[in-house]
């Protein structure tokens, strides 16, 4: 199995956050494995899940999930202010996160059962589209520029999976591209904006917003090849580098272990992300290979967007860095898709036999 | 194949089987292609840029602070110091770095309890500082305080408490305008040093007096401490720390408790006192009354306390010892009497003195209506006789009396590192002609002879007359101590003729003079002085001795002592005393403290008691009167201190200009308080109150 990169990656990042949290498992590094061993268990769980029942939850679970946003939303607006959490007593939940597996899982489950002559058709698009544009609209009132790109980018990579035709993408390209710049001045927030300008120009503003980028910057560059050691990260423990334990955690990390620990960590997800690839490649089935593939995207998206942001190449939009950062609800939504991964992996087994291993 | 395609193909299962196994080797493809990108970037950033980055984080971690250094004391001539340092926490901000600055400054002032004055001050230097120059909050804080401040720091960009060292004079006003005070640097001043020191919260330089003028000598090694501090800029750990290095001590010839008994002797006065060691010209006292507080000053000058000291007719800012010009008056007639025994003058030669005498077409008066009778030089001089002088001068010219003016002191200039001395005037025909292009006239000579008309000298210059006349010495006065310094040459005055002055002089005060209550009140102890009264308006406009205070006479008083060997020599002048009875009194108990200090300062507690406290307390009570009664509606202070004391300089000048509008007629000598003839005066220490008005017309 995957599994010992995991928690190699698991055990890296609470090392990490350990060092984030001045040298102490408190307050995150001990959370970090009580999470991954509460939601590993939940993985297990979910591999016992058969595909008819899988199959079946789809909708209801996508849902569910739609609802909870709704009533994200009709809170924050009750509340008068925007809010993305919902307390449910027990555990705070946020809606968004758990839509990013739940709108991959519906859009396999809508592929599934198109009939394969109609994937040319406006059959194949505008109900897809509709289960697509109901959360991402709703994550985007709250506003979550991140989230709701997540989420697109989730279910358009299902749809290309699915084989809608080419050129619908690069229409939607073209499209988009027209789109971006009214939306980037119409349609965004002011500080989402700011957030993209100094992106381009982080160094105008040093010590205004350009301030993440800087010094995520400077604790990744001064790392070098094998970085300052354990528990020696100057940048990270006298507080000039923002979040170090979220968003930032990849920075924190690099800053002491250098691009040594860079390489380890870009190595693992490339593993991991590649045995996801494989898992959907092996699945016969197309519902189970549209849902691991998509499961694969939205790691992917987490990864790329927050290495992108911490190095410069991408705005802050306050994505964490899967496996590594401190957070539950990141934390869940990346085991749901692992564990939606494994089940699909013991499908294939299922149906193979028991000499496959991956 | 499938792009482009437009014909309705029939899509099977296997069909899309095969896209998807081709577009997820793409989509594997483009992660592959992500993560190559990634590593690259990041090999990029840590290998490439390292160095770059890794001075970044260094000099995010390390922060590298100067110390002030130490200011290096002044002392007195026993050691003691007229100006040290005290351990205090203060409080400074830098404006450039605040997010808030009124905010801040309004919390700040919350929290260390500010006046309304003092914020409102601080409020106008932050608006207007520019370089990262720092601005003091507060300073002699206790630890309660600094601590409330530092542990909201987080919350406070740009502001800087620390523990420091802060300049303390322990006499306060006494040493005002002799040492000066210190004060942040001026943005001009940075500009033209560009010294990063100079904008070290804490750093003070020298702004007046001594402190200016040994700035360079005073201001020690800065010291470096280099620290580890969060970006929040709390310090975690000291990295290293370079000591600073305590400037050089300046030790002065003052002598420090002379210096305050004198400034506290003036009391409610505005005046002088110098007294110069007749040995070696050490200045052991420049005291001049009112003053500033150089303590309060150091933290910038308050705009309560400017308009309070700037509006005081009594000069507080002016040092009038130095920049004090008076008409000597009769204080001058030792002097006129030396250079007529020089001349040749028999000091047994006489004149009768009937109350006046007559020049050509004029009569020329003197203080004594009724007349002296028959009078000599030992009587001209102790009896202040006018008539003597007119009489003799008219003999024998102005050309022997200024150039002995001139020798005693009088219109000169001394090598004494102060920022600037007026030399006054000593007139002669040529000096008239240049400058009012008018011919001397005889009543130009008789107002020289008994110090009125165009004659200006400084308390400093007096005093040095003084101690030339008593010694016989050229001395120079000094203001520091220097082993090198040569001994002082002879005037090549006849010794002979030096002891006819020093009796003359001790009869003014032991014998029939004009200032019996001067006597010293020890045993053995005899003081030789010269009394003087010296006009500054018109007769029409007041008597001089009562009315507005600002046209009242001057009260001069020249003096030394032992008479026969004298050791201390010098000068007190009463700014608008109403006369010389203003004068030697204080005079004697200066005296009676240098050989008694006990008797000195019993005088001096009783008189206190009178005025309402000693100077510092008078005052502390004054300002908190002041800024009681002015509010917020005060005069701003001028930007750079240089211009609060070019404006001081520039009135005092014309002030002293002002006397000479009297010179083109004779002057109205001044009746001398006398006393009966040769009879004591009252118990030493009792307050001399200006004689009332007397009867005596023109």
């Amino acid at each position: 199995m995957m599994l010992f990169p995991l928690v190699t990656l698991i055990a890296f990042g609470a090392a990490v956050l350990y060092s984030a949290a001045g040298g102490s498992m408190q307050p995150y590094a001990q959370s970090h494995l009580i999470r991954f061993a509460v939601f590993l268990v939940m993985a297990a769980i979910m591999t016992r899940f058969t595909r008819e029942w899988v199959k079946f939850l789809a909708y209801p679970i996508y849902a569910v999930v739609l609802i909870l946003l709704i009533a994200v939303e009709a809170i924050g607006a009750i509340g008068g202010g925007s809010q993305r959490w919902l307390n449910l007593g027990f555990i705070v939940l946020q809606p968004s996160e758990l839509m990013k597996p739940a709108i991959v899982l519906a859009l396999a489950r809508f592929y599934d059962t198109l009939p394969p002559g109609m994937t040319g058709t406006w059959r194949a698009i505008v109900p897809a589209g509709l289960l697509l544009a109901a959360p991402v609209c709703l994550v985007l009132l709250q506003p979550d520029l991140g989230t709701s790109l997540a989420l697109v980018f989730g279910g358009v990579v299902v749809m290309f999976l699915a084989g809608l035709p080419l050129r619908w993408f690069v229409l939607g390209a073209v499209g988009a591209a027209i789109a971006a710049p009214l939306a980037f001045f119409f349609g965004l927030q002011e500080y989402q904006q700011r957030r993209v300008f100094t992106f381009l120009d982080p160094e105008s503003d040093p010590l205004g917003s350009g301030y993440h980028i800087t010094q995520s910057k400077i604790a990744i560059g001064s790392g070098g090849l094998s970085g300052k050691g354990f528990n020696e990260g100057s940048q990270s423990h006298l507080n000039y580098l923002p979040e170090p334990h979220t968003d930032f955690v990849f920075s924190t990390m690099a800053e002491e272990w250098g691009l040594i620990g860079g390489l380890v960590v870009i190595g693992i997800f490339v593993l991991i992300l590649g045995w996801g690839l494989r898992v959907a490649r092996r699945s016969t089935d197309r519902f189970a290979s549209l849902l691991a593939a998509g499961m694969v995207a939205t790691i992917f998206f987490y990864v790329v967007i927050n290495l992108m942001m911490v190095m410069g190449l991408a705005p802050v939009v306050g994505i964490p860095l899967p496996f590594m950062s401190h957070g539950g609800s990141s934390m869940l939504t990346n085991m749901l898709c692992i564990g939606a991964l494994m089940m699909i992996n013991r499908w294939n087994h299922g149906q193979r036999g028991r000499t496959f291993s991956s | 194949m499938i792009f482009g395609k437009r014909g309705r193909e029939v899509i099977s299962s296997s069909i899309l089987q095969n896209r998807f196994d081709r577009r997820t080797f793409a989509l594997g493809a483009v992660q592959s292609g992500f993560a190559l990108l990634l590593a690259g970037r990041m090999g990029y950033i840590a290998i490439a840029e390292n160095e770059k980055y890794e001075l970044e984080a260094e000099s995010n971690r390390v922060n590298l602070s100067l110390i002030p250094p130490r200011r290096g004391w002044i002392l007195d001539r026993n050691n003691a110091p007229l100006a040290s340092n005290r351990a205090d926490f203060r409080v400074d901000v830098i404006p450039e770095r605040m997010a808030d600055p009124e905010g801040t400054i309004d919390q700040l002032a919350e929290l260390l309890a500010l006046d309304p004055a003092r914020v409102a001050d601080v409020k106008s230097k932050v608006a207007t500082a520019r370089n990262y120059q720092p601005v003091e909050v507060a300073s002699g804080l206790d630890y309660d305080q600094f601590a409330a401040v530092s542990v909201r720091l987080p919350d406070f960009p740009g502001v800087v408490p620390q523990r420091g060292f802060s300049r303390y004079y322990p006499t306060g006003p006494a040493v005002g305008h002799l040492i000066g005070y210190v004060g942040p640097a001026s943005a001009e001043e940075y500009e033209e040093e560009n010294n990063p020191i100079l904008i070290t919260p804490g750093y003070k330089i020298g702004k007046d007096g001594l402190e200016k003028q040994f700035e360079q000598r005073l201001r020690g090694v800065p010291g470096a401490r280099r620290v580890e501090v969060t970006a929040a800029g709390r310090i975690v750990r000291d990295l290293a720390t370079r000591e600073d290095v305590q400037g050089n001590p300046v030790r002065t010839t003052i002598d420090g408790p002379l210096q305050d008994y004198a400034a506290r002797r003036l009391g409610l006065e505005s005046g002088s006192v110098v007294v110069m060691d007749c040995k070696t010209g050490d200045l052991l006292c420049m005291s001049s009354m009112p003053s500033f507080d150089p303590n309060s000053f150091s933290d910038g000058i308050g705009s309560v306390e400017y308009s309070m000291l700037r509006e005081d007719e009594r000069v507080p800012l002016r040092n009038k010892v130095l920049k004090g010009l008076y008409p000597p008056g009769s204080t001058v007639k030792p002097m006129v009497s030396m250079a007529f025994l020089e001349a040749g003058l028999d000091p047994a030669a006489s004149v009768y003195c009937g109350g006046g005498l007559r020049v050509g077409n004029r009569v020329f008066r003197c203080w004594k209506r009724g007349g002296h009778g028959t009078v000599d030089m030992a009587k001209g001089i102790y009896q202040s006789c006018d008539v003597y002088f007119y009489h003799f001068a008219q003999q024998l010219g102005m050309d022997v009396i200024a150039p002995m003016a001139k020798r005693c002191g009088m219109g000169q200039e001394f090598p004494l590192p102060v920022t600037s001395q007026f030399y006054g005037t000593v007139p002669d025909p040529a000096w008239k002609m240049r400058k009012y292009e008018r011919e001397w006239q005889p009543f130009d000579t008789v107002n020289a002879t008994i110090g009125q008309g165009y004659m200006l000298a400084s308390p400093l210059q007096l005093a040095v007359m003084a101690s030339r006349l008593a010694t016989g010495s050229k001395l120079m006065p000094r203001l520091i101590i220097n082993p090198n310094d040569p001994t002082p040459a002879s005037m090549n005055f006849s010794p002979e003729n030096v002891r006819i002055i020093q009796n003359a002089m001790s009869d003014v005060v032991n014998g029939p003079g004009t200032a019996g209550r001067a006597r010293i009140p020890i045993e053995g102890v005899n003081m030789a002085g010269k009394t003087g009264t010296a006009q500054v308006v018109s007769l029409s406009r007041s008597d001089g001795k009562t009315g507005d205070w600002k046209y009242r006479d001057h009260g001069l008083f020249i003096f030394f002592a032992p008479f026969d060997n004298p050791r201390y020599a010098g000068a007190v002048v009463i700014e608008h005393g109403g006369g010389s009875g203003a004068a030697y009194p204080i005079a004697r108990d200066v005296v009676t403290f240098m050989f008694d200090p006990q008797k000195g300062l019993d005088a001096l507690t009783a008189l206190e008691k009178e005025w309402g406290g000693t100077a510092q307390q008078r005052l502390n009570s004054k300002y908190s009167a002041y800024a009681a009664a002015a509010g917020e509606s005060v005069e701003p202070v001028p930007r750079r201190e240089a211009d609060i004391f070019a404006r001081v300089d520039a009135e005092a000048r014309a002030a002293a200009e002002r006397p000479a509008a009297l010179a083109n007629r004779p002057a109205t000598p001044r009746p001398e308080p006398v006393d009966e003839e040769g009879s004591a005066g009252p118990p030493p220490g009792t307050v001399v109150t200006p004689a009332a008005p007397t009867t005596w017309v023109r």
